[in-house]
């Protein structure tokens, strides 16, 4: 079995660090790209979400390089991507490409189908073998996340600019081509002491926007058109909650002990939004508001068109722009988005919201003046 | 004077007025639904919600703006899931949250979210929340909630029978008999929001029924048919319209004299884009049945559909003439 599984921002690392430790073959897709976007396209439905038509692309290309089968965890909605699964699966049968799709769900109560897909990719059942390297892609995800932190703060103070987009897209590729949990941990490392090298501002004291919205599109940076590193680079401190690394924690791991993850965002969600309605609107909100209350200048929420739980996110927005006072900029992705005008809107945000630091600097000198 | 409950004839309003009206005014309370669809609550409706929202929830708010002053309270309840382990739509899930944060001056709401996901009945504990915003007395309002249950289904049995919801005043003229002369069977698959609102379906039944065609919906298939069928599928669909929708579908490609399907999609629904695709594609590689879509937005004109559903059944009636002339073995 040649296994393939789709791309999301980094996702790959902790994937590709499981699979290895288990012993299994798999062909990483080429990193999202044009063609792959063009691809999905013309396979999907014409209204389903982007996610959904750049993995196909992922598929197909990944497909092309000898990959046999494919990878996907399920869900039981109401978000969409609960269903990806079947999609792909009768998408590419119609198309005559021969793939098995292989769907890691969540058990509600048939732990048997979960055992049974695991022992078909694993060849076996070594629950030892297993647990561990489950523990080591948790560890691998953590590390992985803490590293795309660091670029978030580093980034926006660096000196020499592009000093940090360098290192890490360097470190990106390269991952490729290490073997093994282990491996790729000590490799984190070592991009991790790189960017401590670089030179920074250190009084600094940079424009810090949040970033909120669907997993998927604020996750990577293909089809979100790099903004992490855009605003970094224009001296914009980003920070995002919601990573892979949460996500496979919180979603998979906690959800399946029964545990429970930080739920702060929860309770700053509820004047807003009730309850969970699918997807990470609830996330969205409750985020919103965290930053809101922890004095950042601004908030970008991001997903693709037609995303039903951050569409109610959106309309919920302007709520909390009003209350607290926070500029809200919402970022709609499809693949029809064109760089000018995405460009045109972030630049535009990052206008407004150097204006407002300068005027509260302004008022700010003019009452100490006062004392 | 007794209380004035607002409920915008809209989104979940088609499915299960009955139900609500019945158990408000059991209650006591004046049920006052806004009026049917018009331009001017479409066009309301888009003005105030974003862009991105599918037709339906646009024109939700546009019921909302349209009663909000007429009424002492309005019922936009929660609707997470009316079925067991399934969900309706992130939408509705959100509906009063997107409702408030968007429209001023709104009056008190009853928001009580539903959700029957894990129940194996009815979950009792949000009806009597939601019936203590007009009286306290819980008896009543299980005793209410019981009439309201009965009248539901009644409404679900006529609907099976092919009575549609604004057949109301003048049932019996409306009913065809299947398969008399002339008269072709055609499906339609959507949300009975869309089915039954001629306003936002461009008059689609109307015009399907003045040309002969009898329609089924899957509302007309008993639940345990569907079910029958849903379960072939590699994966239980999770959203309520999903399943019977795909269910409906497997069943017509199995046995029945289905002459085409007509799959009535909301521009920006994030289900019907995956659902409708998927039914296209059991259609097409099991039968020859034409399949069309029919795009409902707010833009959407009358012209280009007559003459599309024109087409479309003048196709169907071609076929079903000629197909006796073939021969099945070539
Ligand atoms: S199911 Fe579709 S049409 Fe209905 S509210 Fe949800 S997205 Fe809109």
């Amino acid at each position: 079995m040649k296994l393939t599984f789709p791309h999301m921002g980094n996702t790959y690392i902790p994937v590709k660090a499981m699979l290895d430790d288990l012993g299994v073959n798999c062909i990483i897709p080429p990193f999202n790209n044009k063609k792959a976007l063009e691809i999905g396209t013309k396979l999907a439905p014409e209204l389903a979400c982007l996610p959904l038509k750049i993995n196909l692309g992922n598929f197909i290309q990944a497909y092309e390089m000898g990959a046999d089968s494919i990878l996907m965890t399920g869900g039981c909605g109401p978000c969409r991507f609960g269903y990806y699964c079947e999609m792909h699966r009768e998408i590419l049968s119609d198309m005559g490409v021969d793939m098995k799709v292989i769907t890691l769900d969540i058990p509600g109560n048939d732990y048997n189908k979960l055992l049974n897909n695991v022992r078909e990719i694993t060849g076996g059942l070594n629950i030892y073998k297993i647990l561990k390297a489950v523990k080591n892609t948790v560890e691998v995800s953590k590390k992985v996340d803490e590293l795309e932190r660091l670029t978030f703060k580093i980034r926006p103070r660096e000196i020499h600019k592009g000093a940090t987009d360098k290192i890490y897209r360097s470190f990106l590729y390269s991952i490729l081509k290490i073997k093994g949990s282990r491996n790729i941990k000590k490799h984190i490392d070592k991009a991790r002491n790189k960017l401590l090298e670089i030179q920074t501002d250190k009084e600094m004291k940079p424009i810090r926007v949040g970033i909120v919205g669907e997993i998927y599109t604020t996750n990577d940076p293909y089809s979100n058109l790099y903004i992490e590193s855009r605003l970094g680079n224009e001296g914009i401190e980003v920070t995002r909650p919601v990573t892979v690394s949460g996500w496979i924690i919180d979603h998979m791991i906690k959800k399946a002990l029964h545990l429970k993850g930080d739920e702060r965002y929860k309770e700053a969600a509820k004047p807003y939004l009730g309850t969970m309605i699918g997807g990470h609107s609830q996330e969205t909100i409750g985020n919103t508001v965290l930053f809101a209350k922890d004095g950042y200048d601004g908030v970008v929420q991001i997903f693709p068109l037609g995303c039903m739980p951050e569409i109610v996110s959106e309309s919920i927005l302007p709520s909390i722009e009003r209350d607290f006072k926070i500029p809200v900029m919402s970022l709609i992705i499809d693949e029809m988005t064109g760089e000018a005008g995405y460009m045109t809107r972030v630049e535009a945000f990052i206008d407004l919201l150097k204006r407002r630091r300068e005027i509260d600097a302004f008022e700010g000198k003019g009452m100490l003046s006062w004392n | 004077m007794s209380i004035k409950v607002g409920i915008p004839k809209s989104l979940f309003y088609y499915q299960m007025y009955p139900l609500w009206n019945t158990f408000f005014e059991e209650l006591g309370a004046e049920v006052i639904t806004s009026p049917n669809t018009t331009k001017k609550i479409l066009d309301e409706g888009v003005r105030v919600c974003v862009d991105e929202a599918c037709v339906p929830v646009k024109l939700f708010h546009g019921h909302v703006l349209s009663i909000k002053d007429k009424v002492d309270i309005l019922f936009i309840p929660r609707l997470t899931s009316i079925s067991k382990g399934e969900y309706v739509c992130p939408k509705f899930g959100g509906l009063p949250d997107m409702v408030k944060s968007t429209v001023k001056g709104l009056p008190e709401i009853i928001d009580v979210e539903i959700n029957w996901r894990k129940a194996d009945s009815n979950d009792i504990e949000s009806i009597i929340t939601i019936g203590s915003f007009i009286v306290k007395d819980e008896k009543a309002i299980k005793n209410a909630y019981k009439k309201a249950v009965d009248k539901f289904n009644d409404y679900n049995e006529d609907i099976k029978k092919g009575f549609m919801p604004e057949d109301d005043k003048n049932r019996k003229s409306n009913l065809f008999v299947v398969k008399d002369s002339g008269i072709i069977n055609i499906a339609v698959i959507g949300h009975p929001y869309n089915l039954y609102d001629s306003y936002i379906n461009m008059n689609l039944f109307k015009k399907l029924r003045a040309n002969g065609v009898n329609i089924i919906t899957q509302e007309m298939i008993g639940e345990d048919v569907i079910n029958l069928h849903a379960r072939k599928l590699n994966k239980r669909v999770f959203w309520n319209f999903g399943r019977k929708a795909l269910g409906s579908v497997m069943h017509m490609i199995e046995g029945s004299d289905i002459k085409g399907m007509i799959f009535l999609m909301s521009f920006g629904c994030g289900i019907d884009s995956f659902i409708g695709d998927l039914a296209e594609r059991m259609i097409r590689r099991h039968t020859d049945i034409p399949f069309i879509y029919v795009t409902i937005d707010e833009h959407s004109g009358q012209a280009g559909l007559d003459t599309r559903l024109e087409a479309f059944i003048d196709m169907i009636r071609w076929r079903d003439k000629n197909e006796v002339d073939i021969s099945a073995y070539g």
